[in-house]
């Protein structure tokens, strides 16, 4: 509950540094949308069509900056692909192995059982090439941002199972990018962006653009339905196993039920005879 | 633990063996079977079983995980993931243990506002208390260290912040900081020295909790009334009558712990520990889980220095007294009457301090500066005052209303509908 409770809270013993902690106070400027998803609630689950539409701009757009450390190609099969579609995918990407015999590293294919390369080879790559800011690994950013929604919000969001906020920040974040208002000053090297968790601007200049990305499914192909597709495609990859979860929970809950009425029956018949 | 009301008639041939050479059966016949309980128990008095309940839970969950995580800094954060994602189940496996610390939380913290309530630490159970606030301290230990574990920025920082209290003592807080961390820094060794810990420590919770049980059965459980048990219709067997209501008892308290396992797994953590440890990238905000709350807010309240103290370790000392003060809780109340039944200011000053508490809580989420500061320091001052001002003299100014001779005159009463004031107060409180 902390994460829901702490919205401003300065680190103990100095920790934080006061500039860090002065801007951290206000942002976002907005408040994210909340975009109506097919996996959320107790019954929700993946749309695999979205999964897959998802994956094609990660891939396209998203995946020359930002690495998926954590996400085989063997689990896309959750996005309804078969082992040849993944086969052929894995094939597209160079990964390194080694050592050979010869005691050399070497690079080779990549198959089902391997991860998604990282566009770059370390995090100093990574931040040199992008004006010092590393792009964040996608394989769990979905769980990873979380926008306050304090009291008494945050109490709600337990009756109503909103477990949504990190696709909602990411899918805001993605469509936000807007002309600075009058009399605001951006940092050279950044982008305007109200929904941005940690300022005013980042350093991400805005990655989608319409008709980016071809989808062959006649989806409109728009900022807007780009957006909302990556951001369901990272909670898949943040969270692979949410519909077994929730499938799972259904029935825990179901048994729990009927186990604790026929605990009540039994109390009431035990204690029928003696006044307590 | 007391036989003087041991039925325990062993029948078998086998039985009678045992019974003559190690009597095991008969213990776990006397403790938990013709064990008396007060019959009016209501089900505050539950909470003791879903403890015992949810450590089992979470040693059973903890020994799995362990099998499957590392404890290096480089593969910790990976290891926790691999869980998630390749071990079969690995998923339920964490997101039990990882809530289950909270509900634990949730349970014990029920558990020891029912024992204020009822004035469960007085004479004599003040052993059975002190014992309480030990599985209490050890459990914060535990669920700390266990925090730490996978490694990500909250895990990191938090140990930073929590560590870094030691160094608040002068002289003697750097080598203990030192110690704690195995270096200079939270790295490497201070990651394998919490999760060897982490995995001692509920060891030591179930042996404190043998002590706990044992205590309690040598006095006997309190009741609402705190009237004591005086003849044998006052009791009912633990078997079937506690037992079935705990059993009811627990099987309500895990569907809500179910609901959070597989509907908002993630809603009682911090979204920051899904980012891996980075020593060099401070979060904005740093802030212990959920349950620590009210005791950072005491922390955080002590801006000021009082003498030679300074606010810093002022800080400390009074997040540490806040624990502390419990343990000397048996002796600062005055009163002779237990219940807070009978004891109407006791009854709101004890509510004012469950409001209090859930107020620091709230106040530990938020900045420690200016309103928010002067919230925390009133907040702070009725935390200590009600231990050590207003129970030490409500007991000696305080009139109780009239107890009950007996506990199953209270229950009849309650029944009949014929009782006095007193018991028509009590029968409120005793329903269940």
């Amino acid at each position: 509950m902390n994460k829901l409770l702490a919205s401003i809270v300065p680190a103990a013993m100095a920790l934080v540094i006061g500039a860090g902690y002065a801007f951290a106070a206000s942002y976002p400027i907005n408040k994210p949308h909340e975009v109506d998803w097919s996996f959320a609630g107790p019954f929700g689950t993946y749309d695999k069509g979205q999964l897959q539409r998802g994956l094609k701009i990660y891939v396209e757009a998203c995946s020359a900056c930002h690495s998926m450390d954590l996400v085989a190609f063997r689990t896309l099969e959750d996005l309804g692909y078969s082992e040849g579609q993944l086969k052929t995918l894995a094939a597209n990407y160079e990964v390194e192995d080694g050592p050979n015999d010869e005691g050399e590293m070497f690079t080779r294919t990549a198959v089902l059982s391997d991860y998604f390369p990282s566009p770059f080879p370390n995090q100093e790559a990574a931040a040199y090439a992008n004006n010092g800011a590393a792009p964040p690994d996608f394989s769990l950013l979905a769980k990873a941002r979380y926008v306050e929604r304090g009291f008494p919000q945050f109490v709600f969001d337990i009756f109503t199972g909103y477990n949504e906020s990190g696709p909602n920040y990411i899918y805001s974040l993605l469509t936000g990018y807007q002309e600075p208002p009058a009399g605001v000053e951006v940092p050279e090297g950044t982008y305007y962006n109200p929904y941005f968790i940690a300022g005013p601007a980042l350093a991400m200049a805005p990655p989608l653009s319409d008709g980016l990305v071809t989808y062959d499914d006649g989806t409109p192909e728009t900022v807007e339905q780009y957006a909302k597709d990556v951001a369901a495609f990272m909670m898949w990859a943040a969270e692979p196993h949410m519909e077994e979860r929730k499938q799972t929970g259904f029935m825990v809950i179901i048994f729990l039920a009927i186990f604790a009425s026929l605990m009540f029956l039994t109390k009431k018949s035990v204690f029928a005879s003696k006044e307590h | 633990m007391s036989s003087d009301h041991s039925t325990y008639q062993p029948t078998s041939g086998v039985g009678k063996w045992i019974d003559s050479r190690l009597p095991l059966p008969r213990l776990v016949h006397d403790s938990f079977v013709s064990y008396p309980v007060p019959r009016n128990l209501n089900y505050a008095y539950t909470f003791g079983g879903i403890l015992m309940v949810m450590l089992v839970v979470q040693i059973l969950t903890g020994i799995v995980l362990a099998m499957h995580y590392a404890a290096d800094t480089a593969i910790a954060f990976e290891s926790v993931e691999k869980i998630m994602r390749d071990v079969n189940s690995g998923w339920l496996l964490r997101y039990m243990h990882a809530n289950g610390a909270s509900f634990f939380f949730v349970a014990v913290y029920l558990h020891i506002a029912r024992g204020m309530y009822y004035g469960s630490y007085k004479a004599p159970r003040e052993v059975l208390w002190i014992l309480g606030v030990v599985i209490l301290l050890l459990m914060m230990a535990t669920a700390f260290m266990g925090y730490v574990l996978p490694w990500g920025q909250m895990s990191f920082w938090g140990a930073t912040v929590i560590t870094g209290f030691f160094t608040a003592f002068p002289g003697i807080g750097e080598p203990i900081q030192q110690l704690l961390l195995g270096g200079f820094a939270v790295d490497n060794p201070t990651l394998n020295r919490f999760f060897s810990l982490h995995y001692l420590l509920p060891f030591m919770i179930a042996g404190v909790v043998i002590l706990h049980v044992w205590a309690l059965h040598v006095t006997g459980q309190t009741n609402p009334t705190g009237v004591e048990v005086k003849t044998k219709t006052d009791t009912v067997p633990f078997t079937p009558y506690a037992t079935v209501k705990d059993a009811l008892a627990i099987s309500i308290f895990l569907m809500v712990f179910a609901y959070f396992i597989f509907f908002m797994p993630n809603f009682l953590g911090h979204a920051d520990n899904y980012i891996p440890a980075d020593p060099l990238k401070t979060p904005a905000h740093i802030v212990p889980e959920w349950y620590f709350l009210p005791f950072y807010a005491i922390l955080r309240a002590i801006t000021f220095n009082i003498g030679p103290i300074d606010s810093k370790l002022g800080g400390v000392l009074a997040m540490f007294g806040s624990i502390a003060v419990l343990f000397v809780l048996p002796w600062l109340d005055t009163s002779k009457v237990r219940s807070a039944v009978y004891r109407p200011w006791y009854k709101l000053f004890f509510w004012i301090f469950v409001a209090n508490a859930i107020f620091l809580g709230w106040l530990g989420a938020k900045p420690a500066e200016g309103a928010y500061t002067i919230m925390a320091q009133i907040g702070t001052l009725y935390y200590f005052g009600f231990f050590l001002v207003i129970l030490p003299v409500l007991g000696l100014i305080e009139t109780p209303k009239r107890l009950p001779n007996s506990i199953t005159e209270a229950v009849l009463a309650k029944k009949g509908g014929s009782g006095g004031a007193a018991t028509a107060a009590a029968s409120s409180e005793n329903r269940g």
